[in-house]
């Protein structure tokens, strides 16, 4: 176990280094940062935008930027922002718990409907319940994830109104003053999540559900549990102990291989939202041109990925004996 | 001395709606089955021989359409509710399928699945479940059975999961044991093993044992009795002297001819096979199924599916209008030598 | 050893009814029009797609129209009502969809061509070509899509073909998995092993027997992937990083609505509206699509 782990590990790194070089080359080639800049009326002196270039590195060749920027990230040094007062580094780190917690909570969301939805739908196949969730499946899954955020959004709004109080928030991650003690502070990040990590989740849930409902399919059919049932097992033991034990392992490659587009999936949320996260960090980057910022940002994101993209491995061999032994 | 009769399928049938229409799987099967005694049920892929032993477990997909009877002592299986049949599935009446495999579940250990059956049909404790689970691997000759029971299926060989599957059969001292083809998915090697561990097990329990396979060699070693099975019905029913020695149903005669043979009347002979390939069982024509493909097919053959009578002896039965004419005839000398020999050629 | 040839009096077989033999072409067809909410999926998205193209040049307003109704729920003359410059709301949506359909297009063109072939070679070749080829397709399946998207396309005038472009450049990589699992499954079969006794090229091999075979899955995984891309489009033009004003698209329509979802519903929803439904009915034809290809399907009809 310890042995595939570290060999996961081992061919992990260099694909952080590939992708690093990659992520480079995509941000340098992506347009002039100093654009913006350029653009202004009145238009600086060449002078400044000389500065502004020496300071950004701009007057370097591609490859020695790349060195200069991978030593000092190894350092913890980002590099410098298009936006003078901001420390790259330390804006990340601190928008990384933000963007954290909406994702794991909506994946914790998704994935427990998508498995009663895929579970029930599969033991009660061609019925009613079973093309009802396979409608409500596909509906959420070709449903743009903004639209739908705005409407909750909307929703929500109209639901405090109704109420007359502030049942859920709407706007940011947190309120910007919060009376009483950590308890008060809990209930008010939670009353900010409400709204966001559902969005999120709706949108996971319905290729997750669809997905778990085939696996859980091939495995009903599956050889062991006709044998289960042979043995004069009761249907329930038959479907929980035999059938959804089985089909729940391809679940965690498919939430691991997820991560990228729930990623995507907050960088929507964030902006509808107003959260201070990093989907927000993206968006103001990209639109302001600040390359070492997104390339800050691409970096991490590419890390976490590849990092749960492992877990998901490790899981998958923790809940498959067949693999251990690879 | 005639044991009690532990199973009685009378005019047994099956069909299936498909996409294609219905699909008429097994047409009206009948046996009865004593206590101990082995009964071979033979036929091709499609014959219906797999269908008739899942109906009687009541394996069969909901959507399956099941008439006729089946009476395990006395009580009726057919349109029997699932809990009625839950007691008596693995309990009284247990299976052994074909493909070892996939017939264990991959994410558990072997003497849990064991113990499993065993808990289901008991009301024991955990630690004597796997008390018996241990006995059963070590009765099915598994080497260090205390150890492997807590090995993972595909940490066995083919033949030793097989091995693993019987003792799960056998785990509650059923009355009848129903093996679907187990040796088909192994090599010829291990397959003596697996017999050998079936009739052990057959012994232990003094269950009456269903034995269905294609392979005719496999059957003459171990069958009291032999049901052949053609297009989804019975067409040759007898002991297994008779059903060697005095077939009386062309296919019977046919599948004979086919089997290679190492005794020395018949070494160094040609095989006779049967030509053509079974009918499709969506619409079968009217007369014997079989007609197409026998030579001695008259103008009665296909006008008239021919009823199951006794030939050579009361109990022994044969489904055929001409199995008077089939007295000491051989397989060459109703079929041709080769496909090749016979006129219109090779089908 | 003698034959009696009086038992072989041969009499000719009976013809039995024989169950018609179908081409591959027909079953799948068959089981396509098996599947009643892909067939009204098709339908509807033909509908859709005529309207967008047909009445968008039919209709009597143009996309970018200012006319003097502002801000005004549907009526007749604008079914879809107004916006606060006058645009004429029906026309917009007409046009965006047009948008969509066109990037989605190219972008299922783009990345399944490129995907089908990358796929291909790197299944057929395995080894270490097939090591790094695949490496490189999971590199790009590990950025996540719409941020990309958004980066690469920052730097551009945000022409709607470069937008499909970027985001094909990202998708072609689930293409490319997927075709290498069948084409991994299907050199192993006999007719490649007797195709490379005759002396068949790797490149015949490959384009006549691998990749035909494959067809179907990669039919069903580009439909998927085009029902994708309008969404990664439609998220990326919300963003205001996809297509570009003067050019609408729908995402564009929604973002300058949702200030506006109570006081102009008619902004909000209809644009939207036309995300799911366009989104919905792709995905259930290629639902049906893969049902259709999947030989064993077995539907018992009860």
């Amino acid at each position: 176990m310890l042995t595939y782990t570290f060999r996961r590990l081992l061919v992990a790194l260099p694909v952080i280094v590939a992708s690093t070089f990659v992520v480079f080359l995509l941000v340098t080639m992506s347009g002039d940062p100093l654009a913006n800049l350029k653009g202004r009326n009145p238009p600086p002196s060449p002078q400044v935008i000389a500065v502004e270039e020496h300071r950004l590195h701009l007057d370097q060749p591609v490859l020695q930027r790349y060195w200069t920027w991978m030593a000092g990230v190894a350092r913890g040094d980002f590099g410098p922002s298009v936006r003078t007062n901001l420390d790259i580094g330390h804006e990340i780190a601190a928008r990384f718990g933000v963007t954290l917690r909406l994702i794991a909570v909506a994946v914790v969301l998704a994935l427990l409907l998508a498995v009663v939805v895929g579970v029930l739908s599969a033991v009660k196949q061609y019925s009613g319940v079973d093309y009802g969730f396979t409608f409500a499946a596909f509906l959420f899954l070709s449903m743009p994830s903004f639209w739908f955020a705005v409407l909750l959004k909307q929703g929500g709004i109209s639901l405090n109104q109704l109420v007359g109080d502030q049942v859920v928030y709407t706007i940011g991650e947190r309120s910007v003053v919060v009376d009483g003690g950590a308890w008060a502070q809990l209930a008010d990040t939670a009353g900010h999540m409400v709204l966001p990590t559902i969005s999120l989740a709706l949108i996971s849930f319905g290729a997750w559900s669809r997905f778990q409902r085939a696996s859980m399919l091939d495995v009903l059919n599956s050889d062991y549990v006709l044998f289960a049932r042979a043995k004069g097992l009761s249907r329930r033991r038959v479907v929980v102990r035999h059938a959804l034990r089985t089909a729940l392992i391809p679940m965690t490659t498919v939430t691991a291989l997820d991560f990228a587009s729930l990623i995507s999936g907050a960088v929507i949320i964030e902006t509808v939202f107003q959260w201070r996260g990093l989907g927000d960090f993206l968006v103001t980057s990209v639109n302001q041109r600040d390359a070492y910022a997104v390339l800050a940002w691409l970096l991490v994101v590419a890390v976490a990925v590849i990092v749960f993209n492992l877990i998901a491995d490790l899981l998958y061999a923790l809940l498959d004996p067949r693999i251990r032994y690879e | 001395m005639t044991r009690e009769i532990v199973l009685e399928v009378e005019d047994l049938t099956v069909s299936f709606p498909t996409e294609d229409g219905l699909v008429r799987a097994v047409r009206g099967v009948s046996y009865t089955l004593r206590r101990g005694e082995v009964l071979g049920i033979v036929g091709e892929s499609g014959s219906g021989k797999s269908v008739t032993s899942m109906a009687v477990m009541g394996l069969l997909p909901g959507s399956a359409k099941v008439g006729g009877s089946v009476r395990f002592r006395g009580q009726e299986l057919v349109g029997a509710p699932d809990k009625e049949l839950r007691t008596i599935r693995g309990g009284r009446i247990a299976m052994v399928f074909q493909d070892p495999m996939t017939s264990l579940n991959p994410v558990y250990p072997v003497g849990d699945q064991i113990a499993e059956a065993v808990r289901a049909h008991n009301d024991v404790s955990a630690a004597a479940a796997r008390e018996r689970a241990i006995e059963l691997l070590a009765i099915m000759q598994i080497p260090r059975p205390r150890e492997r029971a807590r090995d993972y299926p595909h940490e066995f060989s083919g033949g030793m999961r097989q091995r693993v599957v019987i003792a799960t059969a056998m785990a509650n001292d059923p009355d009848v044991i129903i093996a679907d083809e187990p040796t088909t998915a192994l090599d010829v090697t291990v397959q003596a093993q697996v017999l050998r561990a079936l009739e052990t097990a057959r012994a232990a329990t003094d269950a009456a044992m269903v034995l269905i396979t294609h392979d005719l060699g496999v059957v003459a070693g171990t069958a009291d009795r032999v049901l052949v099975m053609y297009a989804g019905r019975p067409v040759e029913l007898g002991d297994v002297d008779s059903i060697y020695y005095e077939p009386r149903m062309p296919y019977t005669l046919g599948l004979i001819g086919s089997l290679p043979r190492l005794d020395d009347a018949r070494r160094g002979e040609r095989l006779v096979p049967i030509t053509g390939s079974p009918p499709s069982l969506l619409d079968l024509p009217p007369g014997c199924p079989f007609g197409p493909r026998c030579p001695m097919r008259q103008e009665v053959c296909e006008s008239a599916e021919p009823e199951l009578l006794a030939a050579s002896a009361p109990d022994h039965l044969a489904a055929c209008h001409f199995s008077a004419d089939l007295e000491g005839r051989r397989p060459e000398d109703v079929f041709a030598l080769t496909s090749a020999d016979h006129p219109g050629g090779a089908r | 050893m003698s034959k009696n040839t009086e038992a072989m009096t041969v009499r000719p077989s009976p013809s039995a009814a024989v169950v018609r033999r179908r081409s591959q072409g027909e079953l799948v067809l068959r089981r396509f029009l098996r599947h009643r909410a892909a067939v009204i999926s098709l339908v509807l998205f033909v509908a859709v797609v005529l309207l967008a193209f047909a009445g968008g040049a039919l209709w009597r307003h143009d996309y970018a129209d200012i006319t003097s109704a502002v801000s005004e729920p549907p009526s007749f003359e604008h079914p879809f009502g107004t916006d606060n410059l006058g645009h004429d709301t029906f026309a917009q949506v007409l046009r965006g969809t047009q948008r969509s359909i066109e990037i989605a297009l190219l972008i299922a063109l783009l990345a399944g061509l490129v995907g089908t072939l990358w796929g291909a070679f790197s299944g057929y070749y395995r080894g270490v070509v097939d090591s790094v080829m695949m490496r490189f397709a999971d590199l790009v399946l590990t950025l996540p899509l719409l941020a990309v998207a958004a980066v690469l396309t920052r730097g551009t005038s945000g022409s709607w073909w470069f937008v499909a472009l970027v985001i094909a450049s990202l998708q072609w990589a689930y293409v490319s998995r997927v075709v290498r699992g069948v084409v991994l499954s299907l050199r192993e079969k006999e007719y490649v092993e007797a195709g490379r006794a005759l002396g068949a090229t790797d490149r015949w091999i490959i384009f006549r027997h691998l990749i035909p075979n494959a067809l179907g899955p990669i039919i069903v995984n580009v439909t998927i992937l085009v029902a994708a891309a309008i969404l990664v489009e439609t998220a990326l033009s919300f963003l205001g990083l996809g297509v570009q004003p003067p050019d609408t698209s729908l995402g564009l329509l929604v973002s300058g609505a949702t200030t506006a979802v109570s006081t102009r519903p008619w902004l909000f929803y209809f644009p939207g509206a036309f995300i799911v439904v366009i989104a919905l009915t792709i995905n259930f034809i290629g639902d049906g699509l893969r049902d259709a290809f999947d030989p064993t399907q077995r539907k018992v009809r009860p």
